[in-house]
């Protein structure tokens, strides 16, 4: 294998001019948690990289609209010490919190999370949940994408080789909405999630009115769940309700695999019942 | 550049430059490159933080860390000058066995007492746990870790 060649932009534009005439294999490298062990395991040797961590035009949180804009390279530490992260996307400072272990944190970002379009990667099922959408920008513009859009399978995106991930926003929060996050894996810290589960629904005069779901590590990619909206709209939280939603939404639309940490029918059990706990938590109010 | 380039960074507050492939691993700088043989390699991937180190007063583990991304940086690791509160504390408590996993568990010791010295309240066990859970302990002496981060956060309030 040749040495790599790698660029490093001091900005922005320079790293959006070094994408334009990119090969198509090119390769972006954020905090590198992914890419370095996929480099020094030899699974992945590029021939080119950009490496775009010194970008501090690609960091920070910021107020839109009332929601939340970050930039590509926030860290998962940046939304653990940001108080207008925590204030407009919660549950997505708590799967931060899950990430890793401090090490980890400090150089993860949001941009790398969604890059890997990994089907354990944690903060994307939350993005799912909250209708968070990418901005992708290359020399020639910048475009927006829903995360339901932009990941596209195992380890694909809609990314086209001359962009990169700008920034993401989450919309603000619609009135009275509640939100859930849980990760289960096999220890409290640095463990690979065996499913992941993120929930924001609204209920008025006792019914659902609007629900949205994701999950994570139940399908090639993280993955809406929209059995539970079309079991839950317009209906009462009661029990028997909760528990059919749970099972259809587990059936119909996670697709888990069997590997070395589960095997699929132990992924979509859990992925039951942890729906079907949350929704339960959810509609107690916690 | 695919070539080795001219890196430019303060390690233990001393300018140091040296000439790395630019996807070279920061643990690979220090340890091969200058020679500080203090930060360990454990896993080599990212979980077990036996290469622990500072860049830029943030804990990382240096096998997940290119050469490229830190020119220009201040990096601290086990040979810095001023842990000795931390590694007395290792020391009186017993917190290392083997000692492989010691350096990168003092530098995130010494994290997690700049995190909490000036804090009001003391961490409850499930704090400590939570900042040391990036590092691992092959000897499993993970009580006398426990109380050495302990002794050091005492001892450095005022
Ligand atoms: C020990 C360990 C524990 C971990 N634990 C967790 C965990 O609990 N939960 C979890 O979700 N993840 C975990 N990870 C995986 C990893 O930390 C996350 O996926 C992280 O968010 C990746 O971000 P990064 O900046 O380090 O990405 P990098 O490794 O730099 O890049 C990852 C991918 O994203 C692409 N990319 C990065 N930035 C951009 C951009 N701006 N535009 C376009 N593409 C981009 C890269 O090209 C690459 O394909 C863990 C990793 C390790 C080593
Ligand atoms: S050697 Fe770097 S974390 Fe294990
Ligand atoms: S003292 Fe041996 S690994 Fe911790």
């Amino acid at each position: 294998m040749s040495a790599p060649r790698v660029t490093v932009p001091r900005s922005l534009d320079e790293a959006l001019a070094a994408l334009a005439g990119a090969a198509p294999e090119t390769l972006l490298l954020a905090g590198g948690t992914d890419l370095m062990v996929e480099f020094e395991s030899g699974r992945t040797a590029p021939r080119d990289v950009v490496s775009l961590w010194r970008l501090d035009e690609l960091r920070g949180v910021r107020d839109e609209g009332g929601g939340l804009r970050m930039g590509a390279l926030t860290t998962c530490a940046d939304l653990l010490g940001s108080d207008l992260a925590r204030a407009r996307a919660d549950v997505l400072v708590d799967a931060a919190a899950e990430v890793g272990a401090v090490q980890i944190q400090n150089r993860a970002t949001v941009g790398g999370n969604l890059g890997t379009a990994s089907p354990a990667a944690d903060l994307n099922p939350v993005l799912l949940a909250l209708g968070a959408t990418v901005r992708l920008r290359s020399a020639s513009g910048s475009r927006d994408l829903p995360v339901e859009e932009f990941l596209t399978g195992y380890r694909a995106t809609a990314r086209r080789p001359d962009e990169l991930i700008e920034s993401i926003a989450i919309p603000a929060r619609p009135a009275g909405e509640r939100r859930r996050f849980r990760k289960v894996g096999t220890r409290r810290a640095q463990s690979i999630s065996k499913v992941v589960v993120a929930l924001a629904a609204t209920l008025a005069d006792g019914r659902f009115t609007a629900v949205r779901a994701a999950a994570g590590s139940v399908a090639p990619t993280a993955v809406l769940l929209p059995s539970l909206a079309a079991e839950l709209v317009g209906q009462p939280p009661d029990e028997a309700r909760l528990d059919a939603a749970a099972r259809r939404a587990a059936r119909d639309d996670a697709a888990p695999i069997d590997d070395v940490r589960s095997t699929a029918a132990y992924r979509r059990l859990v992925l039951q019942r942890v729906l079907r706990t949350e929704l339960g938590a959810l509609a107690a109010g916690a | 550049m695919s070539e080795p380039f001219e890196l430019e960074l303060t390690v233990n507050g001393t300018p140091r430059t040296v000439r790395v492939a630019p996807l070279r691993r920061l643990l690979d700088v220090l340890r091969e490159d200058l020679a500080l043989t203090g930060t360990k390699e454990g896993c080599g991937e990212g979980e077990c933080g036996a290469c622990s180190v500072f860049v830029d007063g943030e804990l990382v583990n240096s096998c997940l860390v290119a050469a490229c991304q830190v020119e220009g940086c201040d990096v601290r690791t086990v040979e810095a000058p001023d842990l000795g509160n931390v590694q007395a504390a290792f020391l009186e408590e017993g917190g290392a066995q083997c000692g492989i996993c010691t350096p990168g568990m003092v530098l995130a010791v010494q994290a997690f007492v700049d995190e909490w010295a000036a804090r009001g309240r003391e961490p409850d066990d499930v704090e400590l746990r939570a900042a040391l859970a990036g590092n691992l302990c092959r000897c499993t002496g993970y009580e006398k870790i426990l109380a050495s981060a302990r002794t050091a956060l005492r001892r450095a309030r005022p």
